[in-house]
């Protein structure tokens, strides 16, 4: 299931067909202290903004951003084309940060 | 046991591009009480067979005797998870020179914790790091003295290290066990940048720090071997700008300048007792894995009748420099102070005689100039022979047989 692809071909360039799944060694899990998500990953830990966590709770490397679009749509009640432009901003930030990487379907 | 921690929300900045904040307290007002650390470092023990000249261990170093043990170690794990700690960093010495590694590992997953390996790797076979693997580690991070491995080793004082990371780093990678490299930079091999990060690519890390050296305890014996020249630095820095965007989304790049070179300090620590702590090989709670050099401060450990989380909100030592309070002039009507809290305080102590003193790398303090021209000219003319890290104090590197 997890592959290990050679660096320069990690990185991924987010289109709607994309399927992003968390990068090695990068956690999603729900801070009981703090009663907060974090995103746990080397040396640090981030805080995802509400939007952040609902699109990174959907990053399991099948589905494709079109398809969390409309998820997200239903979601928060909003046109799916608007949606998809802002996730792959989104997540072509959070690929670029090293969190996200490409499902490995094509 | 019931720790007594006011709940405190940092206020967050969010970025709004990618959602993202580093969860650090930002925005906090500095008199806000001190919420739990979200990682905390654990230095497991000071037994390591290599003998860096730069190591960030303490001269003075601590006997295997002295250290906790397996149950000690757990409890100190179960306590930190409990309290809101996040993530854990392995870290020694060498931390796998302790034979209950993988079990400890095992519990800190157990504790849902995520655990980091600081490791020189030399010590590790495969079959141990796969059981570090199914331990759950969640990171490991591999020390490299450099990209030539007759350099390397010898930085490192121990045959063919620089070999066998390789090749632990090839496990790591087999093992899908994400890998940061972490390369300790000097004036010895500052000019291998470019060739460290190819390497780092090469091995398929994912990130690599690049740590100047930092200049106490044993690195502060060999400064004058270490100390970079300002071409060097300047260099280096153009090096890893270049490198940050041939590398987005490849390999992330950490790059810590020395401060010696700097206008301004480091917000060393993120500030004294704000965002960190570190327990020792016997137990000891430390703002800073440095903190034993300042000789004046008393440091209390676990083994005392204090909750961790007592001791990191009350105990004399993490509240001496916290916060602001404390700053004589010129910090203490410095527009900076909440900014860099006044730097580092070893720093102070071992270049000044005292932790109260301004931080020498700030161009505001009595003693920068005289700091900066130290390092200048150690850096031109400085002798290139180390002092070997050990056990007994140090011991000088040999004459060189080539004359390099």
């Amino acid at each position: 299931m997890i592959q290990t692809a050679p660096a320069s071909l990690r990185r991924m360039l987010a289109t709607s067909q994309s399927a992003p799944r968390l990068a090695r060694g990068v956690k999603l899990r729900h801070d009981e202290t703090r009663d907060r998500w974090v995103l746990l990953v080397p040396e640090r830990v981030l805080a995802p903004d509400d939007i952040a966590v609902a699109i990174l709770k959907l990053c399991d490397g099948n589905r494709t951003i079109a398809e969390m679009a409309e998820t997200l749509a239903e979601q928060y009640s909003a046109p799916a084309d608007q949606i998809t432009a802002d996730v792959i901003e989104m997540i072509q930030d959070l690929a670029n940060s090293g969190f996200l990487i490409d499902g490995g379907k094509s | 046991m019931s720790p007594t921690l006011d709940q405190h929300h940092p206020q967050i900045e969010f970025d709004p591009n990618d959602g993202l904040a580093l969860l650090e307290g930002k925005g906090q007002p500095v008199t806000a009480k001190y919420g739990i650390p979200l990682a905390v470092l654990i230095e497991l023990t000071h037994k390591c067979p290599l003998q860096c000249p730069y190591c960030s261990n303490p001269v003075e170093m601590e006997r295997a005797r002295n250290e906790l043990t397996t149950q000690e170690w757990k409890r100190v794990l179960d306590e930190l998870a409990d309290i809101g700690v996040l993530q854990v960093h392995f870290s020694g010495g060498e931390p796998t020179a302790r034979k209950d590694i993988v079990e400890l590992v095992q519990h800190a997953t157990d504790c849902d914790l995520y655990t980091n390996l600081i490791t020189s790797a030399v010590l590790l076979n495969r079959e141990k790091l796969a059981q570090l693997a199914d331990a759950g580690l969640s990171h490991i991070q591999i020390s490299f003295q450099g990209s030539d491995a007759t350099k390397a080793d010898r930085v490192a004082g121990f045959r063919n290290a620089h070999a066998k990371k390789h090749e632990v780093a090839r496990w790591a990678r087999e093992l899908d066990l994400p890998l940061t490299v972490n390369a300790v930079m000097h004036r010895q091999n500052l000019d291998q940048l470019e060739d460290i990060i190819a390497m780092a690519v090469d091995m398929d890390a994912d990130r690599i720090e690049v740590a100047n050296v930092q200049y106490y305890g044993w690195a502060l014996k060999n400064r004058a071997a270490l100390m970079p020249t300002i071409a060097q630095i300047d260099r280096a820095t153009q090096v890893v700008e270049d490198a940050r965007e041939r590398l987005k989304g490849i390999l992330d790049i950490d790059f810590v300048i020395p401060d010696y070179y700097a206008e301004r300090p480091k917000k060393c620590m993120g500030g004294w007792g704000r965002q960190f702590f570190n327990i020792t090989p016997s137990g000891k709670v430390l703002p800073c894995h440095a903190a034993e050099t300042i000789t004046e401060l008393d440091f209390l450990s676990v083994r005392s009748n204090h909750s961790i989380a007592w001791i990191w909100q009350n105990s004399d030592a993490f509240n001496r420099y916290r916060g602001t309070g404390w700053m004589p002039e010129p910090c203490q009507s410095c527009a900076f102070k909440e900014i860099d809290f006044g730097g580092c305080r070893c720093q102070a102590f071992a270049l000044t005689g005292s932790a109260d003193n301004t931080d020498p790398a700030c161009a505001l303090s009595p003693y920068h100039s005289a700091t900066f021209k130290t390092a200048e000219t150690e850096a031109e003319t400085g002798a290139t022979r180390f002092i070997y890290r050990n056990f007994a104090g140090g011991t000088l590197e040999a004459e060189p047989q080539d004359g390099k």
